[in-house]
């Protein structure tokens, strides 16, 4: 139950604020309360508990995921003074390539400039040999650091409420008292129970397995296969809502969404003529995989996720359905920052000003569950998506057209827009007429050819 | 390695906001600088120079009026643009994403108070 009064429940000079997880989530949240408190003339201090060392090579340095920071997230990031630094993007996307069995379309940026960036989570795939790279969570890190913010590398065993506070403990040192605790452990089972002991009322999110992979390969045959666009794939294949490759540097990741995915699920995806033709001919996709992981990924969230004095954020909490990971943990993250500086940590404050972001999140993805259940109907639908391709080469080859399909298509992939948002355009009667009509035109052509071909054939 | 960069390249001299022009996006200076230049009949005039992280064009982002100053590339620059919509709702949703915007406002008025005063 919540308390009835939020007395002594406000962050003042000195409070102390343990935030474990050091991931997106962990980070935007420290950098965020630090950055308001210093706003506010308040003295905060804040640990960061993280045990993964992000400087490792490989799945001990990593997060698991595809790293990619969308258009909407780099354009905040940057507005609030972060612009991410050269060394951590790995490339700089500026189209997505959609493709299907019966043809491929390119999508451009609203405007001519890279406006996408994938990175590296940790410091680079299991084999990497290059030392000089450099991964995202690393560098936000280290921003909080700049900004105040203490780093304790050890993995948290131990959270226990007292009447003033909780308590932290790690397996290495002593229980330490802190005014307020942040959780930010991602879909970490273990983490997200020792979470629920002090957080009764929260409810874990639910979770499903997706699939990511690296291909390493030189950033000039990556150059000439995928260039700086990110490939998707609308293929008639079970279990898979979504597959796209994205271009790094000197690496091609590999991600894949669905239900459950396993390795035949993937083999089934990699052996597709549609995916094959994006790599070079003599690579051999399916033996060259060093580094590969069958992560969790939300697809409902979490429910009650704070209570007196405690807040779980990111994944934790909400994300967003199948896209734009960090963005949500940015939005959570952000949320719940500005709430403890400005409000108070009690359960009411964050009933009152955290929850509602969290709700925008889940009726968004509510929305998403209905948009994909559309895109698999398109998937298994040849008819359908040879009325999708006729229509977006049409928008994407004459700039008088207005680019409806285009950009809802462009802010699904990329995720940068909210799926509400999405939706209102999909449902725009002009795109529907024009996807009806590209659809009847395209398919009564493919007729005629076919019996063209067969009369010749005569 | 310009493939590990974001937003688009400008080459040196080159005119990224007329003034004059309509403006409805602000910009963000990913990498490189540029110079803030009034246009005068009396000749062109420098008032500013920018670097990586600031912004300028945001008063294109709250008045329907035209670009008070042209900005043009001192040495290669490269510049994310931020749209008006995607900017609005954020604000929408966040507004603390205001505050830096009315921090840098408030010094370049600080700044020009200061010229005006002691020309």
């Amino acid at each position: 139950m919540p308390l009835l009064t939020t007395q002594g429940m406000e962050l003042t000079d000195g409070s102390r604020i343990a935030v474990i997880g050091g991931g997106p989530a962990g980070s935007f949240f420290s950098y965020y309360v630090l950055e308001y408190a210093r706003r506010f003339d308040l003295e905060l201090e804040l640990d960061i508990f993280e045990a993964k060392d992000f400087t490792k090579i490989g799945s001990s340095g990593c997060n698991h995921c595809g790293g990619i920071i969308s258009e909407s997230l780099v354009q905040e990031l940057a507005t609030d003074g972060l612009v991410i630094p050269s060394d951590i993007i790995q490339r700089g996307i500026n189209t997505y390539t959609m493709h299907t069995e019966q043809g491929t379309r390119r999508i451009h940026a609203p405007t001519d400039e890279q406006r996408i960036a994938s990175v590296f989570r940790g410091c680079g795939p299991r084999g990497c040999l290059d030392k000089s790279l450099k991964g995202f969570d690393n560098y936000l890190l280290g921003l909080c650091q700049e900004n105040g913010a203490r780093l304790i590398p050890e993995k948290v065993t131990r959270l226990e409420r007292t009447e003033e506070g909780v308590m932290v403990g790690c397996s290495k040192s002593a229980l330490r008292k802190y005014d307020l605790v942040v959780g930010a452990v991602g879909l970490n089972p273990k983490a997200l129970e020792l979470f629920k002991g002090i957080c009764p009322s929260y409810s874990l999110p639910e979770v499903t397995r997706a699939y990511i992979s690296e291909f390493l390969m030189k950033p000039g045959d990556i150059e000439k296969s995928l260039g700086s666009s990110m490939h998707v794939f609308l293929l008639d294949l079970p279990q898979i809502t979504f597959g796209a490759l994205i271009p790094k540097y000197n690496y091609i990741t590999l991600v894949l969404l669905g239900k459950d995915i396993d390795k035949d699920i993937v083999q089934n995806f990699i052996s597709s003529n549609e995916v094959r033709s994006c790599f070079p001919e003599d690579f051999p996709v399916k033996r060259a995989v060093p580094c590969q992981c069958y992560p969790y990924i939300n697809i409902a969230q979490g429910n009650h996720a704070y209570a007196d004095r405690v807040v779980l954020i990111g994944d934790s909490a909400s994300s967003k359905l199948y896209k734009n990971g960090i963005g949500a943990a940015f939005i959570t993250a952000k949320a719940a920052a500005s709430t403890v500086v400005f409000e108070g940590i009690s359960e009411r404050h964050f009933e009152k000003y955290y929850k509602p972001i969290c709700r925008d999140l889940d009726k968004d993805n509510w929305v998403g569950k209905w948009i994909f259940w559309v895109t698999r109907i398109i998937q298994k639908s040849t008819v359908l998506k040879r009325g999708l391709l006729d229509l977006v080469g049409k928008e994407q080859a004459q700039e008088h057209l207005a680019l409806r399909m285009s950009s809802a298509l462009w802010d699904t992939f990329t995720g940068s827009a909210g799926y509400r948002n999405i939706l209102k355009r999909f449902l725009h009667p002009s795109l529907l007429f024009g996807l009806v009509k590209s659809t009847l035109a395209s398919n009564i052509s493919i007729i005629n050819r076919h019996s063209h071909e067969k009369q010749e054939a005569r | 390695m310009k493939s590990k960069k974001l937003g688009k390249l400008y080459k040196d001299r080159e005119i990224i906001v007329k003034q004059g022009d309509k403006g409805k996006c602000l910009y963000v200076i990913q990498e490189g600088r540029v110079d803030v230049i009034h246009e005068t009949p009396e000749g062109d005039k420098k008032v500013a120079e920018l670097g990586e992280s600031d912004f300028f064009g945001e008063m294109g982002l709250f008045e329907h009026d035209v670009r008070s100053c042209t900005v043009r590339a001192a040495g290669e620059v490269r510049i994310l643009t931020i749209d008006k919509r995607n900017f609005f709702k954020s604000i929408n949703r966040d507004s603390s994403l205001a505050y830096r915007l009315l921090e840098k406002m408030s010094n370049r008025l600080r700044e020009a108070n200061e010229k005006i005063n002691n020309p």
